[in-house]
């Protein structure tokens, strides 16, 4: 890629001056075309830099216009009230619903995934492993409406058994207690979220655990370990940094998930003690239920709560990419 | 080589005693067996539990008995495997529950007057109508997306790939990186921010594109990357050592080398914002009726149609019908053109030349 588009007019090599020289001089008359091109594939990079920087820019600017009218702290009020005079506002109960439901949503989805993971890379028969890959792909292209919608109507439904024996034997805990209301609490999102960034968690793992040397597994092998001593001895290790990214990319996807939270949640505006209970509500899911009969002010201060989940987000997917991009073979994107 | 009994009676020796291939599915059938008869006894109703009491008597049965047998270390070795098959089982449960509720219940109403008519003049409790008016919507906007995702998004990728050397391509990877982790609500409220309240125009199929324009551009960036990649440097030199200008290069070696690779990458791209919602909620607004014209005034859209059906009717009913068939259009639509990218991708494969 780097020999450049050069074309001498010397008619004798002999006179050529030395080669790198001419490749500088050269580069510096490139046709018409080539520039047009560079630019316009140069413009289009820089396109994609602008809309990020515009997105942070218009957020904010929005979002300083509602929150220099809100009358109570935006940051603690436990109200959402944008239509009444003096407008009152706060995320508070957004954040603790937004962080509680993604904690539960890792705490399942990181364990099996990393699990299938392995099951892909170590355990599953090699003909089998290829359909298998492909159905954890399937339960990506699933739309987030669609499990919302599953999540409504199928699993809400069948959750009452789980919930009345959590509150039974776990009921002591205050955080697992239940009160016999529908099962349309954190929990159950909690849930949902976990089976939705199962597979991006999944592949982005099963890439890492490729990567690992077959000469660590073989050495392990040869010293006599059964296959799990393989895997905590030299799988895990190596693999360490590349779960933590990809449940850091999964944690990303679960924060700001809107539709599957909007349709199984029940919301409330307070901060309920048990998992259990009803209750609650997320940055994402919060703007998409109360956007229809906000004005635009009421507009503005979700714009607002949106901007604290593009930054939170913003930190996240940072953070992983950092990790991944240290290791630069792999990179989840396409996952 | 050495008869079968001689191989068993060495592998004995060097190995010490191992269980059978058949324990691992005897303990499962075993404890499932004993579940089943100790909740029947007890009176336990959840099915959770019969469930958890026999995992439990597998994982713990396997784990005496394999101990006694086989030692400590392959007994644990044994768990292991069965907690990963149990992981497997776990995802699989969720994704064949969902297609078999979607297609069971999604079949009810669907058929042709449902894919032919709008809801134009049908209640919310009503049965009839139909999602022609949120598929048209759906298309145009996805297309109108797909239009201006698909230059800046290879474009950028040739840019990283055939270029972009120092700071600018690493920041512009970067971001392209961050880019895919955008929530889609975050894309949605930009566009309102910009478009709507700024720029003051109303809500419309094309707002809405704009905003799956900016979810799609990282997808189509990093796939077409991925596939440009791929593309074996020598065919490059070749055509630059004819003295083609690079440009030409790119547009008549580079690209067509990949051209399936970076189709698969768009179809999949396609997919995945045909099936997003909430920006569609914030910026394309809804309707009952149809609108062809996407530029102005507000458009239907089928992921969009799926939640007001969900959200508008308080119970069962007719609505309810019509929201799962409307996702089983939905997910049928996603499931094609993921079937059809990856038979690209398969068919038009890049030779690496290994």
């Amino acid at each position: 890629m780097d020999i450049s588009t050069q074309h001498t007019d010397a008619p004798d090599p002999l006179t050529r001056p030395a080669p790198a020289e001419p490749a500088r001089a050269v580069r510096s008359t490139t046709r018409p075309g080539d520039r047009v091109f560079l630019g316009l594939s140069r413009g289009s990079g820089i396109l994609l830099l602008a809309i990020m920087a515009a997105i942070a820019v218009f957020l904010a600017y929005r979002a300083a216009l509602a929150i220099g009218k809100d009358h109570g702290n935006f940051l603690t009020t436990f109200e959402w009230n944008t239509n009444i005079l003096p407008p009152q506002f706060g995320i508070a109960v957004l954040a603790f619903g937004t962080v509680v439901s993604s904690i539960v949503a890792m705490a399942l989805a990181v364990p099996v995934a990393v699990g299938i993971a392995l099951f892909l890379t170590h355990y599953a028969p090699r003909r089998l492993s290829g359909p298998i890959a492909y159905v954890i792909d399937l339960l990506a292209a699933v739309p987030s409406i669609v499990y919302g919608l599953w999540g409504a109507l199928v699993l809400v439904p069948n959750l009452n058994g789980l919930y009345g024996w959590l509150d039974d034997y776990f009921g002591w805990t205050g955080i697992l207690s239940w009160q016999g209301g529908a099962p349309r609490s954190l929990l159950t999102v909690g849930i949902l979220l976990a089976i939705m960034i199962l597979p991006i968690i999944t592949n982005v793992s099963r890439e890492v655990f490729r990567q690992v040397p077959r000469m660590h597994e073989e050495a392990a092998l040869a010293l006599g370990a059964t296959r799990w001593e393989v895997i905590r001895m030299s799988v895990l290790p190596f693999g360490r940094s590349g779960v933590i990214s990809a449940s850091m990319l999964g944690l990303g996807r679960a924060l700001g998930e809107t539709m599957a939270v909007a349709t199984v949640l029940s919301p409330t505006f307070d901060i309920k003690a048990s998992l259990l209970d009803p209750g609650g509500g997320t940055f994402a899911q919060n703007i998409a239920s109360k956007f229809n009969e906000a004005t635009e002010f009421g507009q503005d201060a979700l714009i607002a709560s949106g901007l604290v989940l593009f930054v939170i987000t913003l930190l996240v997917n940072g953070a992983a990419r950092m990790i991944i991009n240290r290791r630069k073979e792999y990179s989840g994107a396409n996952a | 080589m050495t008869t079968p009994a001689a191989t068993h009676r060495r592998r004995s020796t060097l190995r010490g005693a191992s269980l059978p291939k058949w324990f691992p599915l005897a303990v499962v059938a075993g404890s499932v067996l004993l579940a089943v008869a100790i909740g029947l006894g007890a009176g336990l109703r959840s099915k959770v539990q019969w469930g958890l009491i026999a995992a439990l008597l597998a994982v713990a049965g396997t784990y005496v008995v394999a101990a006694r047998v086989e030692g400590r270390r392959q007994a644990r070795d044994r768990i292991a495997t069965s907690l990963i098959w149990v992981c497997f089982l776990l995802a699989v449960v969720p994704l064949a529950s969902l297609i078999w509720a979607t297609v069971k219940r999604g079949a009810k109403v669907l058929d042709g007057y449902f894919l032919s008519h709008s809801m134009a003049g049908v209640a919310d409790t009503q049965p009839g109508g139909g999602i022609y008016h949120a598929l048209l919507g759906t298309l145009e906007q996805v297309g109108l997306a797909t239009l201006i995702a698909v230059p800046v998004g290879v474009l950028t990728a040739i840019y990283l790939v055939e270029y972009g050397r120092g700071r600018l391509a690493k920041a512009v990877t970067f971001f392209v990186d961050v880019m895919t982790g955008i929530p889609s609500i975050v894309a949605g409220l930009f566009v309102l921010s910009f478009w709507i309240l700024v720029l003051k125009m109303g809500y419309s199929g094309f707002a809405g594109s704009l905003a799956l324009a900016i979810l799609m551009m990282p997808v189509v960036v990093r796939s077409t990357e991925e596939m440009l990649k791929l593309v074996p440097n020598e065919l490059r030199e070749a055509s630059l050592a004819l003295g083609v200008p690079k440009w030409r290069t790119i547009l008549k070696v580079v690209l067509p080398t990949s051209i399936g690779g970076i189709a698969t990458g768009v179809m999949l791209a396609v997919a995945r914002i045909t099936g997003e919602t909430a920006p569609v909620l914030l910026l394309v607004w809804g309707t009952n009726f149809i609108n062809t014209n996407p530029f102005t005034d507000p458009q239907a859209s089928l992921p969009l149609y799926i939640y007001q059906q969900y959200a508008n009717s308080s119970g069962y009913g007719a609505a309810y019908d019509r929201a799962w068939a409307a996702a089983l259009t939905l997910i049928a639509f996603v499931m094609i053109l993921n079937l059809v990218a990856r038979g690209i991708a398969r068919w038009k494969a890049p030779k690496t030349g290994r």
